[in-house]
């Protein structure tokens, strides 16, 4: 059903041939696609399948790639496709686990407001410099990495359903089966841990 | 008047849905006194820009000193 949500893959120029026949190129990107989709499963197993149907599909419709972006782009489109049909088949899946973590995450706020409300003086969120740069460089996306590998599971995952995967609020509420409010509590948590992980750890660093 | 708290949630809301007007107002109001949760409501904005880049391979593309892609 959604087969056809996948982008044109943008036709860059590059002199690097077939990226299709370079086999050390494949396999990084099958494994960052496996990594992608495990996170997102939460299981190995249904993550590789999810990563065998992509490549598949990628490859039945083979078309002149003019650089390993726009493949990979194409390719990426097509597991994000894969990965939200499984969640939405997983409608009734629910966790014990899940819903413990779910209420321990209940301290998170107070780390971060005082009793009113108020940012405490250590945790204000400072001016973000050169964000665009931070894209394109590779020390950045390890940081990225490490952050997310923080968040407790469920902010995780919901937090990349919603901007990874970009299904909407009733997609995911289906998917993982919570309320739109316990949604927006979740990605609210996500968010403000993830921010300040970001900022601690590469926007404002202590020189 | 909205704390930082309220404030910081009703700003991540708008990343999934419009805000009333009231809301809207509101969240003005703090914003102008308040630069940590301006500081917040830019970074949600980062943050999606940076998620999506992620998703679309950005990470491997990356070179070790910051030099672009394209």
């Amino acid at each position: 059903m959604s087969e056809n949500a996948a982008p044109d893959a943008d036709q860059t120029s590059g002199s690097e041939g077939s990226p299709l026949s370079d086999e050390q190129f494949l396999q990084e990107l099958r494994q960052q696609m496996h990594r992608f989709a495990t996170l997102q499963l939460g299981d190995s197993q249904l993550a590789e399948d999810a990563v065998q149907e992509a490549l598949i599909g990628a490859l039945k419709n083979v078309r002149t790639f003019a650089g390993r972006a726009a493949l990979k782009t194409w390719v990426f489109a097509i597991l994000k496709n894969k990965i939200a049909d499984v969640l939405r088949q997983r409608q009734r899946f629910v966790d014990a686990d899940q819903l413990l973590h779910a209420d321990r995450e209940g301290h998170d706020l107070d780390e971060l407001f005082d009793r009113r409300g108020h940012w405490l003086k250590d945790e204000r969120p400072a001016h973000w410099e050169d964000t665009e740069a931070a894209i394109h460089d590779k020390h950045f996306w390890r940081v990225f990495d490490a952050c997310l590998n923080h968040l407790p599971v469920r902010q995780a995952q919901v937090f990349m359903m919603r901007e990874f995967i970009e299904l909407e609020s009733h997609e995911i509420c289906a998917a993982a089966e919570i309320t739109v409010s316990n949604l927006n509590v979740t990605l609210h948590r996500a968010r403000l841990r993830l921010r300040e992980c970001l900022e601690n750890n590469w926007f404002v660093r202590e020189a | 008047m909205r704390n930082c708290r309220e404030t910081t949630r009703l700003l991540s809301e708008s990343q999934e849905r419009e805000l009333t007007l009231s809301e809207r107002t509101s969240l003005k109001f703090h914003l102008a006194m308040c630069s940590a949760c301006r500081n917040f409501g830019k970074q949600l904005g980062t943050l999606r820009q940076i998620a999506r880049s992620y998703a679309h391979g950005a990470a491997d593309r990356a070179e070790g000193g910051g030099k672009r892609d394209k």
